[in-house]
């Protein structure tokens, strides 16, 4: 199997990395550049789990080749917020209960993330086709819309 | 096994890239099925051709009345054009109800057709609004009405080891058409169609010019009602004319049981009323004023 060097933009840092043409970019992150905050459920399209955000839009990692990302800019869960500067959208998940076990979380808010930063203020309804997607089998959703919609009025503040 | 994945910047290279690796490459663009089909062994190729960054092919145009939609266009980009939304509200509906957000941010509406699942949203919109596909290959360029690109269940006549599409293409509605799109299924996100219907209609004095009807999955592809079409054109419009279309209907379809799609005889049952709710709502769009 021939290696290619992917260079891309992650979290806003150039990276380069070593990956095969059959490398899946949720593989990448979380193997080969450590970062485990992007959850691999399904494998297949289905969960959402995966969720990271590319060139601004959402996407399924595990449905993404790793080279497809080449010169592309991604951004997972760890480069939204840091532990003394959440994110609007960390904030109001904790603070609403919109996590239980929390392994839908990095990519529920990867998809809420991409829609509030191209609509800060969206209604339930642009707030449930970008998290359609995304599979939580633990809060039954209306948490995690009510944290959304709480995020995008800090939205408007905050940045 | 996967040896390569290239990332060309024009279609010129792309063809090239297919000729000389004999059969050997295949194209890829939004992946989200072929890259499931791959490690299930069903499809196998030594080497990717990635045309999602070409250019020419990530647009959306409309020149002398013919919209185009290229190759590497996602089905959200479709679902959100303005364009599209307003001269062919069909293919918007039916782009915006494939799989889920984030695969509509990765698939494309032309690898929804080229992998010729029988009940691919986007084909059955695009058959109904006559839509064909321009493909190039190195040996020569040819144009394929999409209703004539399935050749068996997820079989596609186009060989993506040795061709490529560049584009799907129809006719804008002009201001006296319509087209709309329905879709029965379990769920609203992530959900195989049960039933889907598109149609697209051209009134003139009160009267239906023409119909298309095509509904899916009832055959191995998206299907023409053409009995159902038949007994509209040159009638005047009404919603009699209408029900006895959709029955019309119904005579061409062949739905098959299934766990994931339901019975035949509720799939049956329920095809009536969903070809008679896509031809009013396509006649609505076709009556209303400042388009
Ligand atoms: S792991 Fe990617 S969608 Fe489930
Ligand atoms: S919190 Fe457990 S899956 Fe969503």
């Amino acid at each position: 199997m021939d290696n290619k060097i992917l260079k891309f933009s992650l979290n806003g840092e150039l990276k380069e990395v070593i990956v095969s043409p059959s490398d899946m970019l949720v593989d990448v992150l979380r193997d080969k550049l450590n970062l485990t905050g992007t959850k691999k459920g399904c494998g297949k399209g289905e969960c959402g789990a995966c969720t990271v955000i590319m060139n601004g839009e959402a996407v399924n990692s595990c449905l993404v080749p790793a080279m497809k990302a080449m010169d592309a800019e991604v951004e997972t869960i760890e480069g939204i917020g840091s532990p003394e500067r959440l994110h609007p959208l960390q904030e109001t998940f904790m603070d609403l209960g919109a996590i239980q076990c929390g392994f839908c979380t990095p990519g529920m808010i990867m998809s809420s993330k991409a829609l509030l930063d191209k609509n800060p203020n969206p209604g339930k309804k642009e707030v449930r086709e970008a998290i359609s997607g995304n599979i939580c089998r633990c809060t039954g959703y209306v948490k995690i819309e009510e944290a959304v919609l709480a995020a995008s009025g800090k939205y408007k503040t905050k940045r | 096994m996967l040896k390569d994945y290239l990332l060309p910047e024009s279609t010129t290279k792309v063809v090239s890239l297919l000729d000389n690796c004999n059969g050997q490459a295949r194209i890829i663009a939004g992946g989200t099925d072929l890259l499931l089909d791959l490690p299930d062994g069903k499809v196998a190729t030594e080497c990717l051709i990635d045309i999602s960054r070409i250019a020419e092919l990530k647009e959306i145009s409309l020149e002398d009345g013919i919209i185009k939609i290229g190759a590497a266009v996602t089905h959200n980009q479709v679902a959100k054009s303005d364009l599209i939304r307003e001269k062919a509200p069909a293919l918007a509906s039916a782009a915006g109800s494939v799989g889920s957000y984030q695969i509509r941010n990765s698939g494309t509406v032309v690898g929804n057709v080229v992998n010729a699942q029988p009940a691919a949203d986007t084909a059955v919109a695009l058959v109904a609004l006559g839509a064909s596909a321009d493909i190039v290959s190195s040996g020569g360029n040819i144009t394929v009405p999409v209703e004539k690109m399935y050749a068996g269940v997820g079989k596609s006549i186009v060989d993506s080891t040795a061709q490529l599409v560049t584009c799907v293409k129809f006719p804008a509605a002009l201001a006296n058409e319509g087209s709309a799109f329905v879709r029965l299924e379990q769920r609203k996100a992530l959900a195989l169609p049960m039933l889907n219907v598109a149609v697209m209609v051209s009134l003139k004095e009160g009267k239906f010019e023409w119909v298309r009807i095509c509904m899916a999955p009832v055959g191995p592809g998206p299907v023409r009602a053409t009995a159902g079409e038949d007994i509209l054109r040159g009638a005047k419009v009404s919603p009699e004319l209408i029900n006895e279309a959709a029955q019309a209907a119904v005579k061409q379809a062949n739905p098959r049981s299934s766990a994931l799609r339901g019975s035949k005889e509720y799939r049956t049952g329920v095809l009536p009323a969903l070809v008679a709710k896509a031809l009013e709502s396509a006649v609505a769009g076709a009556m209303e004023i400042n388009k």
